[in-house]
């Protein structure tokens, strides 16, 4: 009976407010998608890091016979130097996980694979690209150590660390999530006014209905619940609406187009997606009930 | 029922306090006149009851409870012990007779199969059982104020305070009004009726009280309103 009661105030009130109640539903639902999009750049990031943190190298590039480097002065490196560095290397264990020596002939067959379409290949013989060390440390933020060992040495052309080049692209992918979160807070922030300023006047238009609720003693229950309710149910849909943007945003954008053109890395999975999606949800709905609370706080006193 | 001990209401420093160390009991059973001319306390005496506001100073205490010290939440409680009625009726425009009157037992959170039970009765009560789908806007000024009080009756509280509930009606219907009010009265129903009706006050002969610039200047067990009755 109570619970009735509640319910048809609440649909009530809904209807009444039919213009404030949809400006709800639309900002929650494009805040909580904008919200929902930075939390999933965040897992794609951190996909993407535990994705590429797993074959990340460092390179140690030697001296081929026309590298310009003042390290390369005396020519293409020698059998006797390359050992030596390998030598140096097996003692720089455990940081020193894996060694793989790459030939200029191995160099030239992964380039003619990565740019298997490019009519760059043409021009580029196996004597232009350089014989290389590729390291793999057990722990990959260690490349300092690696850098001092060997840069600049004499038969050392470059030392390169793989990550940094990473980091760059995700220190890209961090500034978008920061972007997309900062302007999902602010939407949050203009959420919850919009809540209030509805809230305020839906306990307005039902003033008369309060007061005499107060005077036969209802309780703070019954006369708070329609108002709490109608937030809820406004941000519920709006919650919805966000949750299925970023359902068809996975389907439509990651699986459908960014993942097949792009298959050298991961996306997001499911998994991460259902994580967020409840998050998302819940978000809207409590920054929605909140906001009508403190309302009702300051306008329906006992 | 009720008892005032000392009790001053300030609104704010600068005036005179709306009430001035006013003591004074109520038994259950009684029918109390709540007169004095504008301004001199009486809505401020019943909204004290109320706890719509809280005594400046001295106690207030219904029903054994001091008002003053109830919490928050204990307030709803009280008033489900208190019907009240006003000049203005205040009834949901939106809702029929029936509705307005099943309102009180809704909020309440009572059962459907009371709601049903009740709300025809108290209706049948105020002799308004005919009229129970009327709009409050079909309805004359003296049966609006019908429907307020069987609104504040339904749930058969023990005190029923009214504040001028005959001050937008013309004499006649207000003997009607005051022939209810005194129905509820002898079924056992405390009645504090705040007035400056001096035809009905003097017709009725029953207790009054009366304020006078926020002190109470006059206690008779069966009085008029009594112009040429000053202390």
């Amino acid at each position: 009976m109570k619970l009735r009661f509640v319910l048809s105030e609440t649909f009530q009130g809904l209807r009444r407010n039919l213009t404030m109640t949809f400006a709800v539903i639309i900002t929650v639902a494009v805040t909580l998608t904008l919200f929902g999009a930075g939390l999933l750049v965040r897992a794609q990031v951190d996909s993407m890091k535990d994705y590429w943190y797993d074959r990340v190298e460092v390179s140690i590039f030697l001296c081929g016979a026309s590298s310009p480097e003042p390290s390369c002065s005396l020519g293409a490196i020698t059998p006797e130097v390359r050992t030596q560095i390998e030598t140096e290397l097996n003692a720089l264990r455990p940081l020193v996980q894996d060694i793989y020596y790459e030939s200029k002939e191995e160099a030239y067959q992964h380039f003619l694979e990565q740019f298997r379409d490019s009519p760059i290949t043409q021009n580029v013989t196996a004597d232009a690209l350089p014989e290389s060390f590729r390291v793999k440390l057990s722990d990959p933020t260690k490349y300092e150590v690696i850098a001092a060992a060997f840069a600049g040495r004499p038969g050392v052309e470059q030392v390169q660390d793989q990550r940094q080049l990473l980091d760059r692209f995700f220190k890209l992918l961090n500034g978008l999530q920061v972007i997309a979160l900062s302007v999902a807070a602010a939407m949050l922030a203009v959420t919850a006014l919009l809540v209030i300023n509805t809230i305020r006047v839906a306990a307005h238009a039902r003033r008369r209905e309060v007061g005499i609720m107060r005077l036969v003693g209802a309780s703070n229950f019954m006369i708070r619940m329609p108002f709490l309710l109608e937030a809820a149910v406004s941000a519920a849909v709006g919650g919805l609406l966000a949750v299925g943007a970023i359902v068809a945003g996975k389907v439509f954008l990651i699986d459908k187009v960014l993942a097949p053109s792009y298959r050298f890395t991961a996306f997001v999975s499911w998994e991460q997606v259902l994580l967020i999606l409840p998050i998302v949800f819940l978000t809207g709905i409590v920054i929605a009930m909140v906001a009508a609370a403190l309302t009702l706080r300051r306008y329906l006193k006992v | 029922m009720i008892t005032f001990e000392r009790v001053t209401k300030r609104y704010d420093k600068r005036n005179r306090p709306a009430l001035q160390d006013i003591s004074v009991g109520i038994q259950p059973g009684e029918f109390v006149f709540l007169v004095g001319a504008s301004g001199s306390g009486k809505s401020t005496f019943l909204r004290l009851i109320l706890r719509e506001e809280r005594a400046t100073t001295g106690k207030v205490i219904v029903a054994g409870r001091d008002v003053g010290k109830l919490s928050r939440w204990k307030v709803p409680q009280l008033r489900r012990g208190m019907g009240a009625v006003f000049q203005d009726f205040r009834l949901l425009s939106s809702k029929t007779v029936y509705q307005n009157v099943a309102f009180t037992l809704q909020v309440l959170g009572r059962k459907n199969s009371q709601i049903e039970r009740a709300v025809p009765e108290v209706l049948d009560l105020v002799g308004l059982a005919d009229k129970m789908q009327r709009y409050p806007d079909q309805l004359s000024g003296g049966e609006q104020q019908r429907v307020a009080i069987a609104r504040a009756f339904v749930n058969r509280p023990p005190l029923l305070l009214a504040d001028e509930p005959t001050g937008n009606l013309d004499p006649a219907t207000s003997v009607g009004i005051m022939k209810l009010l005194d129905r509820i009265n002898r079924v056992g129903t405390t009645v504090i009726m705040a007035t400056h009706d001096a035809a009905i006050v003097d017709q009725m002969r029953k207790r009054v009280i009366e304020l006078e610039a926020g002190q109470l200047v006059r206690d008779e067990a069966r009085g008029v309103y009594g112009q040429d009755h000053q202390p």
